[in-house]
């Protein structure tokens, strides 16, 4: 089985392979109306795509600003306060607004096609998921134009973020911002592990699931576990900020290091959140693309499942530099190195799906091999830091900055792009252009590694970590110089990926079913999908049905292909569309704002939101049925 | 809640998603409860002023004597009604269970009587933030607010963060009581019953945890 290869599919399964003239792309067209009410998965992960594409831009911009403000010494481009805002936003955009949620994109559409589910488990839940996260991005983003924009880094570290020394409302917004954020994010947690354990197509056994599922299933776990630490951080801060309590007043006894401990108890987590989904991605994309299923599976999920677990034992490596002791060093030094060896089997078995296969260069396949290579370049510089006395050389420098984008970026964000270029077809039913994709591709690795690379050598020169400008004549002109280049090359291409976005989105050549002949069950339906995903529900056999199924995938499959009948004809209910989780959403947003316009407002929006849940959930979801 | 909540749709496990979810938010909150026991742990004793839970203290400043502050006898008997509330809450999913079947006596009809058992199980979550309500009445009356000292600010706030949990859960325990007299729960609402109590039972047991923690050992 393990070297299946997809010529070898005998001839009368191939209609399943990519099909040489594509059927024509039928969209539903939708309303305003329709988008602010829907329940469909694969309309909320159309929304998530589009707002975390959104966000990414303005991190993107951000970023902009700080590598100009940064491209020769004793620049003045913006003020210090004003820097100060843009990095803090810079990373609170991009980790909380624009990869996460782009993430959340792919769960939402594919996690529920991966596993033959005509929807989520709780599709409103999931509704209301995504306009928090809308409603809380904008409360935490609209400020900074006003130049009011959180500013104290994205990690808030206390006793700076107290009222004491942030006065301002700045910090207001990031600590409730962050509370809204994290509300939408629990709430996806849940509903996803719901929907990945309880709406499997029969047959789709918990080993036959896409790793893209697998490593979903895995970040959920570490959501639901890790943001509640955060939430009381955030919360401990919040009663700090507003009612006098003193949870870190060191001289009534409080303890600054806890805001440490606590925030990074979520935040090292959060560094899997943020990368495991992009794993799961450029799982799916290099089997595809080698014509070869994932090399070393079951180990493959093992050691996502043991990056999880792990990921929670080594946030103290965050916190070197403030004089732990050897003993608590010495084991968070281990746990970090340990978290490596799995790491470094998946790259490793990367490496092997690729090594025996038949590899196609595409633009998705190109930026899934880029976070790879950029992955481990990351991951390399990040186990150099789990050895206290270099970290201690390192901590707050620049080195830093190159090791956490290199991880970021080169893995997150490339492996996204990498899902995106694979996926585009499934969201909108066209191809993204391959040209414009390969130029996007190069020209993103090159100025990636221009802007990251040289961060390694201007942080081993001691530039410091949120410098705001420098002098000259410290040997940090010429990398910083090479850097904003690279900035600027980022800009250029991001700028293609753009415009092919939005070209293709219109007049990309139609894509058909399975494009990439592709072997997992997302392909064996029409692109786009029809709103019940599936006309009757799979029954799985193997991992990749449509490359070594049996005539029961093969049977499914063919019967899914045909699009064009309706919900009703077929007879699947569909759940209603509905406003009230939208009004939830707003109501508990005007409920947290009464925290800064006036206590009143609390109690109006409490009240608001409650009314609103007893609307959701007094109301049906969906037509009886039986 | 509605009538729909007997589903038939696939479900891999034979489970309801709901009672999946509800595991998995049982799961999230041991998390936000442990950040806050563990919290109050920590900063036990670091309090630069008093007063304190479980010692007098002498403000130097005015000589006023503040005695320990905890009530031991009321809140034990506080964690006693929480604890029977959830007593209450087994006899009234059992109720809601075996609503329909033949009650031969009174002792059967008193156990299959949902409205009685959800009403006790609301009355003693009340009872419970009623003994609560006067324990910070008084604390504050005696000095310590949630601005005092490192203790008051711990104390209130996990405490306050149960509370809060107890009373979402009668807010939901009265709303399955207005159903029960609207149109009367049934077998078929069990699992709705059986969400709430789960809920219900995981509230009490984070409080035996914050009651031996916080009040019983010193």
């Amino acid at each position: 089985m393990a070297t299946t290869v997809i010529d070898t599919i005998p001839a009368h399964l191939k209609p399943f392979v990519p099909s040489p003239t594509p059927a024509t792309v039928t969209t539903e067209k939708s309303t305003i109306w329709g988008w602010l009410t829907t329940t469909d998965h694969k309309k909320i992960g159309t929304l998530y795509l589009f707002t975390a594409l959104f966000f990414f831009l303005v991190g993107g911009l951000e970023a902009e600003i700080i590598r100009a403000q940064l491209g020769g010494p004793n620049r003045h481009l913006v003020s210090a306060e004003t820097y100060n805002q843009i990095f803090t936003m810079h990373g609170t955009t991009m980790i909380f607004l624009a990869i996460m949620p782009l993430s959340a994109a792919f769960f939402n559409f594919i996690i529920p096609l991966q596993i033959g589910a005509r929807d989520v488990a709780f599709p409103r839940l999931n509704a209301f998921s995504y306009w928090v996260y809308l409603f809380g991005g904008l409360f935490i983003s609209i400020p900074i134009l006003f130049g009011h924009g959180p500013n104290g880094g994205w990690f808030g570290y206390v006793p700076l973020t107290t009222r004491a020394y942030s006065a301002g409302i700045n910090i207001d917004f990031w600590v409730i911002g962050l509370q809204i954020l994290g509300i939408s994010s629990l709430a996806a947690g849940f509903n996803f592990i719901t929907t990945i354990i309880n709406l499997r197509a029969p047959g789709m056994s918990l080993m036959r699931m896409p790793v893209f599922t697998w490593m979903a299933f895995v970040v959920q776990f570490m959501v639901i576990l890790a943001f509640p630490v955060i939430t009381i951080a955030l919360f401990f801060l919040m009663m700090d900020r507003f009612f006098g309590t003193q949870f870190y007043e060191v001289a009534a006894g409080g303890d600054p290091l806890l805001w440490q401990h606590l925030f990074w108890i979520f935040g090292h987590p959060e560094v899997y959140i943020l990368i495991l989904p992009a794993f799961g991605l450029v799982s799916e994309v290099l089997p595809t693309f080698s014509k070869k299923p994932l090399f070393g599976y079951p180990v493959m999920v093992y050691s996502g499942i043991l990056i999880g677990f792990l990921g929670f034992g080594v946030w103290a490596h965050h916190m070197f530099a403030v004089g732990m002791g050897p003993v608590a060093d010495s084991v968070f030094g281990v746990t970090t190195m340990l978290i490596a060896i799995p790491t470094g089997v998946k790259i490793f078995n990367w490496i092997g799906t690729i090594a025996q296969g038949q590899f196609k260069a595409t633009s998705a396949s190109l930026f899934c091999v880029g976070m790879v290579a950029l992955f481990t370049i990351g991951g390399i510089s990040g186990v150099m830091h789990s050895s206290p006395p270099a970290d201690l050389q390192q901590t707050d420098s620049y080195f830093i900055v190159a090791h956490f984008h290199y991880v970021m970026f080169g893995g997150s964000i490339m492996g996204l792009f990498g899902g995106i270029y694979y996926y585009f077809p499934k969201f909108f039913g066209r191809l993204l252009n391959e040209k414009l994709g390969k130029w996007h591709f190069w020209l993103t690795f090159i100025g990636m590694n221009l802007t990251f690379f040289p961060m390694h050598f201007s942080g081993m020169l001691g530039m410091p970590r949120r410098i705001y400008t420098y002098d000259a004549g410290q040997g940090w002109e010429v990398f910083n110089h090479i850097s904003t280049i690279g900035a600027y090359l980022l800009a250029v291409a991001t700028a293609i990926f753009i415009y092919n976005f939005f070209k293709s989105r219109v007049s990309g050549p139609a894509a058909g079913p399975n494009p990439w002949g592709a072997g997992t069950l997302e392909w064996t339906i029409p692109s786009p999908p029809p709103v019940y995903n599936f006309a009757v529900l799979p029954t799985v056999t193997s991992r990749y049905p449509l490359w070594e199924g049996k005539q029961a995938d093969i049977e499914g499959a063919r019967i899914n292909q045909q699009s064009g009948k309706t919900a009703e004809q077929l007879g699947i209910v569909i759940p209603y569309s509905t406003i009230k989780p939208l009004l939830a959403a707003a109501f508990m947003i005007i409920m947290f704002s009464g925290l800064i316009v006036g206590h009143w407002l609390i109690l109006v929006g409490a009240a608001a939101t409650v009314l609103a849940l007893y609307g959701w959930l007094t109301s049906p979801l969906e037509p009886e049925h039986h | 809640m509605s009538t729909a909540t007997v589903s038939h749709h696939y479900s891999s496990t034979g489970l309801e998603n709901r009672k999946i979810a509800i595991w998995a938010f049982i799961g999230s909150e041991c998390m936000l409860f442990v950040s806050l026991i563990s919290t109050y742990l920590i900063y036990k004793d670091r309090s630069v002023v008093g007063p304190y839970p479980h010692t007098p203290w002498t403000d130097p400043s005015t000589g006023h004597v503040y005695h320990a502050i905890l009530n031991i006898p009321v809140t034990s008997a506080s964690t006693f009604i929480l604890l029977m509330s959830s007593l209450a809450m087994v006899l009234a999913l059992s109720a809601v269970e075996n609503k329909g079947k033949p009650q031969h006596n009174l002792g059967e009809r008193i156990l299959g009587n949902s409205k009685l058992w959800l009403f006790m199980t609301a009355l003693l979550g009340l009872g419970f933030l009623g003994c609560q309500a006067y324990e910070f009445t008084s604390f504050v009356n005696e000095g310590l607010t949630i601005k005092t000292n490192l203790f008051g600010s711990t104390f209130f706030t996990l405490t306050g963060f149960h509370g809060a949990h107890v009373t979402a859960g009668v807010i939901w325990i009265l709303t399955m009581l207005f159903i029960d007299f609207k149109r009367g729960l049934g077998p078929s609402d069990a699992l709705n019953v059986d969400i709430m109590a789960l809920y219900w039972h995981f509230v009490d047991v984070i409080w035996v945890a914050i009651f031996t923690l916080v009040y019983l050992i010193r």
